[in-house]
């Protein structure tokens, strides 16, 4: 197998986690115009409940049907979404939506930083590892190399994802009225649109997707304090270099950053960090607004 | 007004065949017209006629698709807002455009710092001399009493007339108002109309406003220039402009004065 | 503020005899404290420039980094150890590098702007952690500085550095007084509230914003040469994000209407963390989240507006 393919194929891997991880960031932020920096922390807490859940599960006998764990995953993202999004959208951030942008990122930073003690409280500073629904569905082969199969797991839940927040968006009556109320607000208000009840549910979506981009991580990785920093840091710059608020946006920016990213890690590994970066400035050189931009109305 | 406005060399201000599209609507439509120095002006029109896409277009807030401007001979198509201000063309605003959380005094602070050449880093911006040259103006424009309030203590026709102050503060050879008595009660319309132009008395600043009220039109412009559909359809003097036919179909309705603006 | 031009020298000369005077009575460990509080003043005195036109950057942590590598690295190399020389050469590695990021930055605005710092001080962070020679995410040791030749230990170097500290604070803040009561500091204020206006009076706002974010800069990397010689030690953790966070919290506790208020603010953050670092040890973060959230919800001005007769009703300068 040539290089190329190596980094297509790798790339698209990381692509596909990468939207996972910042599809609910543009959808808050399209939608509530909120840039949610507790993202991150929403995204740890998932991977966090998956990563307990999961071992709840198998400690009482999921070893007879360890495919359940999968479902387990997925209930653990809906708890932390239906636990979370009504607590933080209703019980904080609705106090704060006639202040500046700038000053609701920082209450979401303020939220992020509560975050990563409340997980410390709760789950301690050991690392917890939950690796059996990582290896269950076996390696696949390609030319000389292994895959494990679960990698490609991740491509069908984010193609799944995407497609999803496509078309509860564009072909249901209720992603009709989101998107009435993401065009105007007060003008759906007068309309008879349950603004509040919009808000809320679609940032309930957001934190559900965090915590499902946390719960498909889990089993990756160690789940340890200091995870939910990256990954906000890695979200935003995809949703900028798509467009903030643009779905197709989040899709495009992160498999850019992905197939960038795997090309770096086989060319020139000493830039894996930042060649991140180095995309996103050059596409705000070009697209100062991002690939999709919102579009302003004339002001004067 | 200035005699010369025949001797084709005076004319401070001139538009040639402007065009400019917003996807499907035309909001210039082969704009050309030429503004002899020292005159005062006035542009009618319903709403999207293209009033103010012309202001928008002279003062550099929108490029036109085509055409050129000429300022005093010198081309300034495209040129950003601040070149063009800082060239001498300057503008008010149909909705205020104020600080809202700075004073009267502090706003006309920031125009009389914006004038100067270098504003400096180190000059402080209430010295004794900017204060009282920036309060001698407030009194020209009898909104003094205003002078330490912030904007949400004040009247509408104190911010329209805080603005126009503004836009004249860096002594600009052409000013455009754009609507400055839209907002503003009707009996407080002639009172604003006149300190404006006692304001620019003896400047010799070509003035050129935008305005639904006919009165007003015919009491102080000396020529109109009536907007429909993108495109000058009538470019003469206010009692001519009315008798004209597509004007009275196109803009005034037939009825004369349409009180109140947007 | 005053009519007299002395006001501004005169409070800065009291300032001065103020703190150095209580250098003379505290422990060793709050001069310590002091010193540290006093150096990261000055980043979030950075952020405040910014905040005036509006603008809020998440990536201060770049310069205070930039300067306290600056600091190291030249003690390392070049063994100059000089403190008044390695603040001048921190401030103008920052001043350089902040003068080209300003060219993109200075066209964007809002969470644009907050989350484009922020990814330039983490990719000093990522390239510094990757650079082992300078010691990777280890970072390296800063020898003790020199002043004008004097080399003292002990006391009297925890002494020298909180005096000199408090100096340079005192003057910068002093100037950048000037600045906010200066044409071009108005015009600033003006920008946060009517960017259009301002270019329409004939004014450049990218060429005010840019000014603003390279004097953020200036002491941003003047605060990192301070810090690294008082830790002794500098590792990429001064441009990660989270740092910079904490330069924002002190800005926002503040407000913008008040340099001594930053300066106030961040005496106070270093209070509260040494005490919950004693009581609290995990959980530090929770404390200043629930902090921040209380500011921004009860104080919207900061502290600066408690203290400042600026924002009442009919008040003036």
């Amino acid at each position: 197998m040539d290089l190329l393919a190596v980094i297509l194929v790798d790339g698209l891997i990381y692509g596909a986690w990468l939207f996972i991880v910042s599809v609910g960031l543009t959808l808050t932020f399209g939608v509530l115009n909120i840039l949610n920096m507790a993202h991150g922390g929403l995204y740890a807490i998932g991977a966090y409940t998956t990563a307990t859940a999961v071992g709840i599960y198998f400690a009482n006998g999921g070893d007879a049907f360890p495919l359940g764990s999968y479902a387990v995953m997925v209930f653990a993202a809906l708890l932390v979404a239906v636990v979370l999004g009504p607590l933080l959208e209703r019980g904080l951030l609705r106090h704060f939506y006639d202040r500046d942008h700038v000053v609701i990122v920082l209450v979401t930073y303020g939220i992020f930083l509560i975050l990563e003690d409340v997980m410390k409280l709760i789950w301690g500073v050991t690392p917890l590892f939950v690796s059996e629904p990582y290896s269950l569905l076996g390696n696949v082969e390609m030319g000389p190399l292994f895959y494990v199969t679960y990698d490609f797991l991740v491509i069908g839940v984010a193609i799944v994802a995407g497609l999803a927040v496509w078309y509860v968006l564009n072909r249901t009556r209720q992603g009709k009225v989101v998107l009435a109320v993401i065009h105007d607000r007060e003008m759906s208000r007068t309309m008879g649109v349950n603004v509040n009840k919009v808000f809320m549910v679609s940032f309930m979506a957001g934190v559900f997707l965090a915590a499902l981009g946390g719960a498909l991580t889990a089993p990756m990785i160690s789940v340890s304090p200091g995870i939910s920093v990256n990954v906000i840091i890695l979200a935003f710059a995809v949703v900028i270099i798509g467009g903030l608020g643009s779905i197709e946006g989040a899709a495009i920016g992160a498999l850019f950053v992905g197939i960038a990213r795997a090309a770096s890690v086989h060319m020139l590994p000493a830039a894996e960090l930042f060649i991140i970066y180095l995309v996103m400035a050059a596409v705000l050189v070009f697209r100062p607004e991002g690939l999709f931009p919102k579009t302003e109305a004339r002001k004067i | 007004m200035n005699t010369a406005e025949s001797s084709t060399a005076d004319f401070v201000l001139q538009a040639k065949n402007l065009n400019k599209a917003f996807g499907a609507v035309i909001a210039a439509n082969e704009v050309d017209v030429a503004v002899p120095r020292g005159a005062v002006w006035s542009l009618i029109g319903s709403n999207g006629a293209g009033k103010t896409t012309f202001v928008n277009m002279v003062t550099g807030y929108l490029r036109p698709d085509s055409g050129t401007i000429l300022f005093n001979d010198k081309d300034i198509t495209g040129l950003a807002p601040r070149n063009i201000t800082r060239l001498g063309i300057s503008r008010s605003f149909q909705i205020p455009q104020l600080c809202a959380e700075l004073t009267a005094l502090e706003n006309m602070l920031v125009s009389l710092s914006s004038a100067n050449e270098q504003a400096s880093f180190f000059r402080p911006a209430h010295s004794t001399q900017s204060v009282a040259n920036a309060t001698e103006m407030l009194e020209r424009f009898r909104i003094v009493d205003y002078r330490d309030r912030t904007m949400a203590e004040l009247p509408a026709g104190v911010r329209k007339l805080l603005d126009i102050a503004m836009a004249i503060t860096g002594e600009p050879q052409v000013l455009l108002l754009d609507e400055p008595t839209s907002g503003v009660a009707a009996e407080e319309k002639y009172p604003l109309m006149d300190l404006v132009m006692e304001a620019l008395d003896g400047s010799n600043v070509t003035v050129m406003f935008v305005e639904h009220d006919m009165d007003i039109v015919a009491r102080y412009s000396q020529r109109v220039l009536a907007f429909y559909d993108g495109q000058i359809i009538a470019n003469d003097t206010p009692d001519n402009v009315m008798q004209d036919d597509s004007v009275r179909r196109y803009v005034t309705g037939g009825a004369v004065a349409t009180p109140g603006g947007v | 503020m005053t009519n007299s031009r002395l006001f501004v020298p005169l409070s800065c000369v009291l300032i001065f005899s103020v703190l150095v005077g209580i250098g003379f009575i505290i422990p060793q460990w709050a001069m310590f404290l002091a010193t540290m509080a006093l150096a990261k003043g000055l980043v979030a005195l950075g952020i405040v420039i910014l905040m005036r036109a509006g603008l809020v950057s998440f990536g201060q942590g770049l310069y205070f980094c930039i300067g306290a590598y600056v600091s190291g690295l030249m003690a390392n190399w070049t063994g100059i150890t000089d403190i008044v020389l390695l603040s001048i050469l921190g401030v103008l590695v920052s001043v350089i590098l902040a003068a080209i990021c300003a060219r993109l930055l200075s066209g964007y605005r809002g969470i644009f702007f907050a989350m484009l710092t922020l990814s330039l001080s983490m990719i000093l962070y990522g390239a510094l952690s990757k650079m082992s020679i300078i010691g990777g995410t280890d970072g390296l040791n800063v020898s003790a500085p020199t002043f004008l030749g004097y080399a003292p230990e002990g006391r009297a170097l925890g002494f020298s550095l909180y005096f000199y500290t408090c100096l340079v604070s005192v003057i910068a803040g002093g100037l950048i007084r000037v600045y906010f009561n200066s044409e071009r500091g108005l015009t600033t204020l003006a920008i946060r509230d009517n960017e259009l206006r301002v270019e329409y009076l004939g004014s450049s706002v990218k060429s005010a914003i840019s000014s603003g974010y390279i004097m953020a800069a200036a002491v941003g990397g003047l605060g990192g040469v301070i810090a690294g010689l008082a830790i002794g030690h500098v590792d990429p953790e001064y441009a990660y994000w989270t740092t910079s966070g904490e330069f924002v919290f002190v800005a926002i506790l503040s407000g913008f209407f008040s340099i001594g208020a930053v300066f106030a603010s961040s005496i106070v953050l270093e209070v509260v963390r040494s005490f919950s670092n004693l009581y609290f040890p995990n959980t530090w973060q929770l404390v200043l989240g629930v902090f921040l959230l209380i500011v921004i919800l009860l104080l919207p001005n900061g502290l600066g507006s408690l203290f400042s007769k600026r924002r009442r009703k009919g008040g003036s300068e």
